[in-house]
């Protein structure tokens, strides 16, 4: 199976069960996605698939062939600086452990390229506003799939309070 | 033995001046205590970039030729006998390379359980997998190796097993009708009597006697519990995702006949331990099953498999009964009440220990009892005790201040104790009342109404509530560290402490730093590797004090063993290790502090490469002395739908005295992280069993809820930051205190917004209703 993985094109042979976490994981080493529950019920495998965020668990990794995958090791693009978020998560401790911190990282960034486009969440007032604003109850509804279970949620939000706020409009 | 009698044992040694006893009454604080510079600074976490580029490695992702994939199979009943089992289509399955059950299970011998040896880790002494006798519903019956997680997931689930089942003790409202007195509680008595507090109690004034009921919890780190090993020869090489590497090593050596030397742990990153990450089954059957095989193993439990066989905080009924006459002192507190054990574990989660201490009640009643039950041994979670006992103590006590028309923070304080109320000891350091003061002062505790029901937004009823946290300083005993000094000037510290997000690799760089007058990028802090000096256990927020009082025993080695080198020539030369500290990449005299000289200039004069000192801490005889504690006030404020009964959380304020802060960005989210599980405590979190047959209902992150994003609002926390003048670095642990108290000050909130007593958690919406 091809793919193209952190903008490298690779090919895979898997067993069709294997889930996107696992072919990430076993097959390829790429040890940055995580695994808590297996059942989309954490958040801590959250990849970016053509720019939308998923939960690699629940995904058979055959389903996304040819599709393009970016993982926590992508998210810098190859180069040795880290992304903006990566740098706000520190400055602002927005982990303890961090293993949850890939899931939060490629999630937060799939959920900001949404905020961009004015996609609504659950808790959107106007779903025919034209630009979404990001605040308090946006941010946290729309993250509420990744679990941080040391509890970094605050320093986690004004990472990417901050990250928002300086991406210009 | 506990490690409490250890240290009871250490005490005679001091007594015959065998070890030194720094922190004790006439001892020399430590300077550093006071000092303003690395110690305390809001330093990023060094691990930071590390763990952003999901470049850290945890236990399940290290390489190793040849692996094989793990999967157990759990019992599906409580009690009873395995009487037919059939793994021939499993052992047929594509990629098996191992069936293991109790028919081909190498001997080993049962597990050690925690506090009963100083290296014991065990959670359970229950032999694993050396008969046919099943103890509680998710006993592992089998471990299967394949060549991929998906064909070890498959084939597992060929295998057919027949039980033949035996009464079991499922329920805990049935095990309640009968109870036993555990022999101790970690190291305390399990009841205290002072004078007479049922008999003060019906006599008061004033009184409350409330029952409270808390469930059971479970840990839930992301992080599944997860092995990868490998034997070579007879030697156990484990990179195990554990809160105590020399534990585990000792035990797994002591389960297999081998030496201590013959297990090698690794576990530099966990991803969240809370208590949960210790020795449980899976570490002890993946190696069997490695050994017979001669595969190296990666087990990774499933979510349900850790709901299976890996146990939580247990349940507890709990009643607190509060007398006072009509200026507010109370004349009797009593907290009794039981919690479901096992048999097999000893783990009594020590509810009673927070109204040990916390208030100067003139007659005191504590007694704590246990249901055994058969069930996956019970462990420490966050807090074990304080955070559930707190619950109950401190309603009642708010209940106790509705009754009497008083402000909640009033009645506390009017009982805040000179001494230690059951011990007598002189407290070494605490400043409750001034962390009421400032919690009370930022959060606007004076707009809270006393009248319940008196705020209200639209549908949303509006209610503040507070209450105390507290927990024990605790430093364990058996730590040493090690600092190797090189011609460059730089300096690295090693011992086997963990790392599980608490921010210990970089609080313990600064220490260290700042300990040696070097800047942080000239010293590495060696830690979670059993190759190491041995490190004693992440558990009972003790690892920070260890961990320091071993540094500094290290240090006065070092400073020693350095002085020995000087020569004749040097600015330093004849000056004692006592009149000495580090300045400036070397050392200076105290008194002259312009008579200096750089650690590369010492070791270049000397012709010395390097330069080694290691130590260990001496014995924690300070908390044998002093009432040791860390304390905190809680400040919550919720809005309840009076439609549905949803409780949202909308402020919150943790206001802690916990000695000196040592990195105010790590402590900050310390402080953070245990409200939050708090907040879970409170509100949603519980393990639900089948009463009937002993089986988890929710074993999963679907249907175990923990906090998530839209939980949380922007927590404050502030401290005191005063030193404890009796602890190194003046410092305590404080990965616990913050979940203790949240539970209380949010059911508070909610009685505040509501007039509903909710006295069993969590607080459920249909409670509300």
């Amino acid at each position: 199976m091809h793919y193209i993985i952190n903008a490298q094109p690779m090919d895979v042979i898997a067993d069709p069960r294997t889930s996107l976490l696992d072919m990430l994981r076993d097959n390829l080493g790429l040890m940055g996605t995580k695994k808590g529950c297996n059942q989309g019920a954490c958040g801590a495998c959250t990849v970016l698939v053509d720019g939308e965020r998923i939960n690699a668990c629940l995904a058979l990794a055959v389903q996304y062939e040819g599709r393009e995958i970016t993982t926590v090791e992508g998210l810098s693009g190859g180069s040795d600086a880290l992304h903006p978020l990566q740098s706000a998560f520190i400055e602002h401790d927005g982990f303890q452990c961090g293993y949850c911190t890939p899931g939060q990282l490629c999630s937060a960034i799939g959920m900001l390229g949404k905020i961009e486009r004015g996609v609504p969440s659950a808790v959107t007032a106007d779903l025919s506003a034209e630009t979404m604003a990001l605040d308090h109850d946006e941010l946290r509804e729309r993250m509420s799939g990744n679990l941080c279970r040391c509890g970094a949620y605050n320093g986690i939000a004004e990472a990417i309070t901050k990250v928002h706020a300086k991406v210009p409009a | 033995m506990t490690s409490i009698q250890d240290a009871a044992q250490s005490l005679l040694k001091t007594a015959i001046g065998l070890v030194p006893a720094r922190w004790l009454p006439g001892g020399s604080p430590d300077p550093l205590m006071q000092k303003h510079g690395l110690i305390g600074a809001p330093v990023s976490r060094l691990d930071g970039a590390l763990k952003v580029r999901g470049k850290a490695r945890f236990a399940a992702e290290v390489p190793m030729q040849g692996l094989t994939y793990a999967a157990l199979l759990h019992s599906t009943v409580a009690r009873g006998r395995i009487v037919a089992l059939d793994i021939s289509a499993a052992e047929a399955a594509p990629g098996v390379v191992f069936v293991m059950t109790y028919r081909n299970a190498p001997r080993m011998a049962s597990p050690a359980l925690m506090n009963t040896k100083p290296k014991a880790a065990g959670t359970s002494n229950l032999p694993v997998m050396q008969d046919a006798e099943i103890h509680w519903n998710g006993e592992p019956v089998a471990v299967l190796l394949a060549d991929t997680q998906e064909q070890a997931d498959h084939a597992v689930t060929l295998i057919r097993v027949t039980y033949e089942t035996a009464p079991a003790i499922t329920d805990f409202d049935a095990a309640k009708g009968s109870t036993r007195v555990p022999a101790n509680i970690l190291g305390e008595p399990p009841s205290i009597e002072r004078g007479n507090a049922e008999a003060t109690l019906v006599q008061a004034a004033f009184q409350v006697d409330c029952t409270y009921a808390t469930p059971a919890h479970n840990h839930n780190a992301i992080e599944l519990h997860a092995a990868t090993l490998a034997w070579e020869g007879d030697k156990l090489i484990l990179h195990d995702a554990t809160q105590m590497v020399n534990n585990v090593a000792w035990t797994l050596s002591q389960i297999f006949g081998i030496k201590e030397e013959q297990v090698h742990v690794r576990s530099p990153y966990v991803g969240g331990g809370f208590g949960g990450k210790s020795l449980w089954n899976h570490q002890i059957l993946a190696a069997a099953a490695s050994r017979v095989s001669g595969r190296p193993v990666r087990i990774m439990l499933p979510r349900e498999g850790v709901f299976r066989s890996v146990g939580g905080r247990t349940m507890t009924e709990q009643r607190v009964a509060l007398g006072a006459r009509s200026d507010g002192k109370l004349t009797a507190l009593i907290h009794t009440g039981t919690a479901a054990m096992t048999p097999h574990n000893e783990c009594p989660e020590q509810f009673s220990f927070p109204a040990r201490h916390l208030y100067a009640a003139e007659n005191i009643m504590i007694a704590q009892r246990v249901a055994d039950m058969n069930i996956v041994a019970n462990t420490f979670m966050r807090a074990p005790g304080e955070s559930i006992g707190t619950f109950a103590l401190e309603c009642a006590m708010d209940e106790l201040a509705e009754a009497m028309q008083i402000d909640p923070i009033e009645l506390r304080r009017r009982n805040e104790p000179a001494k230690d109320p059951t011990s007598g000891n002189e407290f070494s350091s605490r400043h409750l009342t001034e962390a009421y003061g400032r919690g009370a002062e930022q959060f606007g505790w004076e707009k809270r109404s006393a009248t319940p029901g008196a705020r209200r937004d639209g549908e949303w009823l509006i209610g503040m509530g507070m209450a105390t946290a507290t927990y024990p300083y605790y430093r364990m005993p058996g730590g040493a560290a090690r600092i190797r000094l090189t011609a460059d000037g730089r300096a690295t510290v090693s011992t086997a402490a963990h790392e599980m997000g608490m921010g210990t690799a970089t609080v313990q760089t600064q220490h260290i730093a700042e300990r040696l007058g070097l800047a942080m990028d000239q010293v590495v802090f060696e830690h979670g590797d059993t190759a190491l000096p041995p490190g004693s256990m992440a558990g009972g927020s003790s690892q920070t004090a260890s961990i320091a009082a071993a540094i500094i025993a290290a240090h006065d080695a070092f400073k020693a063993a350095l002085l020995k080198l000087v020569g004749n020539d040097s600015p330093l030369a004849g000056l004692k290790p006592d009149a000495v500290e580090a300045r400036d990449g070397g050392l200076c005299s105290s008194e002259e502090p312009d008579k200096h000289e750089t650690y590369v200039s010492i070791l270049r004069r000397a012709g010395r490469e390097e330069l080694v000192a290691e130590a260990s801490a001496p014995p924690p005889l300070e908390a044998q002395e002093f009432s040791m504690h860390s304390y905190g006030a809680q400040f919550c404020e919720v809005r309840v739908s009076e439609i549905t009964g949803e409780v949202r959380v909308s402020r919150f304020l943790g206001s802690f005295d916990c000695g000196r802060i040592l990195n105010a960005k790590t402590a900050a989210s310390q402080f953070r992280g245990g409200i939050i599980m708090g907040l879970g405590l409170a509100l949603m979190e519980e393990t639900h069993r089948d009463p009937r047959t002993g089986r988890i209902m929710n074993p999963s992150l679907a249907e175990y809820h923990v906090p998530v994003h839209m939980d949380v609002p922007k927590i404050d926390v502030i401290w005191t930051d005063i030193p404890d003048p009796h602890s190194p670095l003046g410092a305590h642990g404080i990965g616990e205190i913050g979940i203790t108290g949240v539970g209380a000050a949010v059911a508070n909130a909610v009685y505040n917004a509501t007039g509903k007593r909710i006295r069993k958690l969590p607080i459920s919406l249909d409670k509300l209703l």
